[in-house]
């Protein structure tokens, strides 16, 4: 009988996710609904606020991937108000953004998603001298004699004996769908203590350029972090040293850790390629070396690829009303010209109604709204966003280094490029792409010391600070590639204020409802055809939407067609 | 026995049975008694403790087992679970395998869906009147809470579910103290903060968007070792860290003292690093430990990175904009009467939860486009 499983809340993501998934007689995946369960109406608090003020209030919009909305924001501001900001601010930005993704991308590998693949207590069964052999096979990282993972196991042991588990409760544990051996799981939890403890390093370079982290400060016209390397009250050579001492460590514990760790696992995994989804793939393009204008000038380049055709690439322009759209056939809002009519940003409306059925509930009706998230469109493609996206590009356009690397990753693993398109490959993607960030920050950190050899300590541009030296009624469009994929603000300011605010941010792309065309998103279009070894622990469903890095949250029931709850195991 | 009564308990003086203390968890992992005293030694250096209360954190931490702590997420940003993961004393992995038992968070948990929930109902059950219940987040109010829906039902149900028998609420952040960006004007989700909805129970408010890391894990530790709560002032912060204003501690403060300001974000002032008050920095009104403490092991603060204190954590300061306009047109020339002014009728406010009505003033302000004076002054 097919039965119909409830997963919600989904631990180990921002926000608030559910997804409902009907699953067949031989316990495959046949059709998955994605569903936000929550709204919290920034864009209606935005109106009638300061310009200068909205980066603060964007930026709270995620504290995970915090500061990539007040980038995001900055951006879209100045772009309006027609800012220039000075070279510095440009190269502090592009620094900043970089160590974001590269802290990112490795606390969803370790802390958020590595579950789905790690099994925690098989680690007890561990001979730690072969994980030391393991781990001196694979890395030069020197946490790694059979001392070390023996003193780690015992403490392991410790706090299982001791019957609470924490943030351990009620995992998975045994399943058979995790394949690897005691000792690579006894490895993975190592590293994820010690990525644990370093990811708090990296954020530094926020603290040091934005004052704090999470959230640091940005401003309208440039950054407020002044330099001089002749005093101590602004940017000089010991915070510059600082910068540069986590930019070391960082590249290091990636190249030793993050990636040895990822081939490793990835290889017992090669076999599970499921979770490819829908094939097309937009990026906007980010880490400008001249202006944001000047696409060509970006690091990560702006495109589209759609059916996995790595040999066309499509330009894209947000700011053609025809080309990324919203409308919200299956999201509870409503729309004044009708809710199945895709909106431009510039022209979007933000009208809540709910729907759905009174709290508490056990099933949404998936032929009528059933979701917080808009459905985005790119020329009326549902498109993936995020790291696999910006590889493929890449890969297409034939950047070296990005090329090396996945070839690198694909040979180590003895598959070819295909593997790319699965859950696995967008997992491998991240990894990938976290050591070309690395390499970014060290790079626009060479930049800022060339900059500041020149004499040049400008950092922002306040020629148009008051608000009466402003247009009386412009609209303008800022973005940048968060860790989960391309972001887009639009803003329209009238008489020095927010007259509308849009935000279309990576999750909405990926996790959106269908459209009213039925044409599934990311995340529903990736979990079709996957196969379950038991639907009442949904472990592989999990895993597909965890590589999507979801940016919402929340919790799980099963149930059959009928809406019974099928019988609960107890796990662990 | 009822443990951990967060108002009366003496440190060590409760003991649940069967379960393991701190020093039997040492011993399990295979560390010494010297390890297990050098831990409480760095415990009580990071409480900012006397070095004659080691043999009560000591004795505390002997016979005392790990708390359980159920971690909720309302509408909120995750800033302040990333922020506590942040801590530098006592780190992450310290606090989650040797002193609590995180046994339910949204963003860390390897359960998911009802075995999730299953092990909220289990520690609701074995543990009653026993574990901690920290929140993050608002709680949307209006149509019925469909603005935040877990599991099925509305956080507004399932918070009032998790504190029904909890020792202790925590409230960590901007959100869940106060309000915060959600419950800005015009708060489109009926969104308010923790002390709305829990009104029976020991309540902390962490207050700050987020809170500083190791001013978050020092509520945690203080709980753990003494058994008892911070003491707190009448807004229910810890006192340690928001009895004073970030003003008071500001390395700037000589700047403001000698009437010597930054009046454009890159010119000779700025990087003299002269005080932000005409930046429209809201130190002076502001309680919190940023410029103390300051964020990420004491790497700096939002001013000492050049930009004004927007007062992240007073209550309603997203509506007391615009940020970057000076506080209320007061004298600044040598003397600092008049900012403290400012900050004595901040605490006259304080009292009396006074903290809505500053808000809503706020929000007047915000409408009528007359912000330069200060809410405080009404307040």
């Amino acid at each position: 009988m097919a039965k119909k499983i409830v997963v919600d809340p989904i631990p180990r993501i921002e926000g608030h996710l559910r997804i409902e998934a009907q699953v067949g007689e031989n316990n495959v995946i046949e059709d998955a609904f994605s569903t936000g369960t929550m709204w919290r109406g920034i864009e209606l608090i935005l109106k009638g606020r300061d310009p200068r003020d909205a980066w603060a209030f964007a930026e709270r919009i995620c504290g995970v991937c915090t500061t990539v909305h007040a980038l995001a924001s900055v951006r879209c501001v100045e772009d309006a108000l027609g800012i220039v900001i000075p070279d510095n601010a440009r190269i502090i930005r592009n620094l900043m953004n970089a160590t974001q993704q590269t802290q990112d991308h490795l606390v969803h590998f370790y802390h958020l998603h590595a579950l789905d693949w790690v099994d925690v207590v098989s680690a007890l069964k561990a001979d730690p001298k072969e994980t030391s052999r393991i781990a001196q096979s694979i890395s030069s990282w020197p946490k790694s004699s059979p001392g070390y993972f023996n003193d780690l196991q015992q403490r392991l042991t410790g706090f299982v004996e001791s019957g609470q588990l924490g943030i351990f409760s009620n995992g998975y544990w045994g399943h058979s769908a995790y394949k690897l051996p005691p000792e690579v799981n006894l490895l993975a939890v190592a590293h994820y203590l010690e990525a644990l403890e370093f990811q708090k390093e990296i954020v530094k370079i926020h603290t040091v350029f934005g004052g704090k982290n999470p959230h640091p400060n940005y401003l309208v016209g440039g950054m407020a972090c002044a330099i001089d390397p002749s005093r101590d009250t602004a940017i000089n050579m010991e915070t510059l040293s600082m910068v540069k001492k986590i930019i070391d460590d960082t590249m290091t514990f990636i190249d030793q850790v993050y990636i040895p760790d990822l081939i490793a696992i990835a290889g017992f995994y090669k076999d599970w390629l499921y979770g490819g989804g829908l094939g097309n793939y937009l990026c906007y393009g980010d880490f400008p070396e001249h202006s944001l204008e000047d696409t060509s000038s970006l690091l990560w380049p702006r495109g589209a690829i759609l059916n996995r055709d790595l040999s066309t690439i499509y330009d894209v322009d947000p700011r053609d009303m025809n080309q990324v759209t919203e409308e919200v056939s299956h999201s509870w809002y409503s729309y004044s010209s009708g809710d199945d009519k895709g909106l431009h940003p510039w022209e979007g409306e933000t009208t809540p109604n709910y729907t759905g059925p009174k709290p508490p509930f056990e099933h949404l009706d998936h032929e009528k709204k059933y979701s917080w998230l808009k459905t985005p469109r790119w020329n009326n493609h549902p498109m993936e966003v995020g790291p696999l996206a910006r590889v493929l590009l890449q890969y297409a356009k034939g950047d070296p280094m990005i090329k090396d690397t996945v070839n690198m990753v694909l040979g180590k693993l003895d598959v070819g490029p295909e593997a790319l398109y699965s859950t696995l490959g967008r997992t491998a993607a991240r990894g990938i792409e976290c050591r070309q960030t690395a390499g970014f920050m060290l790079h626009f950190y060479n930049e800022l010391i060339d900059n500041i050899k020149k004499g040049d300590y400008k950092t922002a541009n306040t020629e148009l600070w008051e608000p009466s030296s402003w247009p009386s009624d412009v609209k303008g469009f800022g973005y940048t590639e968060a860790p989960r994929g391309a972001l887009g603000h639009w803003v329209h300011i009238k008489n020095e204020k927010i007259e509308d605010y849009q935000i279309v941010v990576p999750s909405t792309w990926n996790a959106s409802p269908r459209d009213a065309e039925g044409k599934v998103g990311a995340y529903e279009s990736a979990l079709r055809g996957t196969p379950m070894a038991d639907p009442e622990k949904p472990l592989e469903l999990l895993r597909t939407v965890h590589s999507f890095d979801p940016c919402l949250a929340c919790a799980s029931h099963v149930f059959d067609m009928n809406g019974n709850e099928i019988t609960k195991v107890t796990i662990v | 026995m009822d443990c951990i009564d967060p108002v009366s308990a003496v440190a060590g003086e409760c003991v649940m049975e069967s379960k393991p203390t701190y020093a039997e968890i040492f011993r399990q992992r295979g560390l010494s008694r010297r390890d297990f005293l050098k831990f409480c030694s760095l415990t009580t250096v990071a409480l900012g403790l006397a070095p004659s209360f080691l043999p009560k954190v000591i004795h505390a931490m002997e016979t005392q087992p790990r708390t359980p702590v159920i971690w909720l997420h309302g509408l909120e940003c995750t800033c302040c679970t990333e922020s506590f993961i942040r801590s530098s004393h006592p780190i992450m992995a310290d606090i989650v395998f040797n002193m609590i038992s995180l046994d339910y968070d949204d963003t860390l948990s390897a359960a998911a869906g009802h075995q999730l929930e299953e092990v909220r109902h289990r520690i609701m059950e074995e543990y009653k009147g026993q574990y901690i219940l920290a929140c993050e987040g608002n709680v949307p109010m209006k149509d019925d809470g469909v603005y935040c829906l877990i599991g099925g039902d509305s956080y507004k149900n399932l918070l009032t579910e998790t504190a029904k028998d909890a020792a202790a609420v925590i409230a960590w952040g901007a959100c869940a103290t106060f309000g915060c960006v959600q419950n800005a004007d015009p708060n489109p989700t009926g969104a308010v903060p923790i002390s709305e909805i829990v009104t029976d129970k020991p309540l902390v408010n962490v207050p700050g968007c987020p809170p500083i890391a190791e001013v978050m894990t020092s509520v945690i530790t203080h709980f753990h070792t003494f058994g008892t709560l911070p003491e707190l002032d009448r807004m229910k912060r810890p006192k340690a860290f928001y009895g004073t204003r970030i003003h008071d501690k500001c390395y700037r403060r000589a700047f403001y003292d000698a009437g010597m300001f930054v009046t454009d974000f890159d010119d000779e002032s700025a990087r003299k690093g002269w005080c932000l008050y005409k930046m429209g920095c809201k130190g002076p009104t502001t309680y919190n430990s940023c410029s103390k403490t300051e964020w990420n092991d004491g790497v700096s603060f939002p001013i000492g990175s050049g930009h004004p204190c927007f007062g992240c954590a007073s209550p309603g300061f997203w509506d007391n904009g615009p940020f970057y306009k000076r506080l209320a047109d007061v004298s600044f020339l040598g003397t600092d009467t008049n900012a403290d002014k400012i900050g004595a009728v901040a605490v006259g406010a304080a009292a009396a939860g006074a903290a809505a009505h500053a808000a809503v003033t706020a929000v007047k302000k915000r409408k009528t486009g007359n912000s330069d004076e200060s809410v405080q002054n009404e307040g």
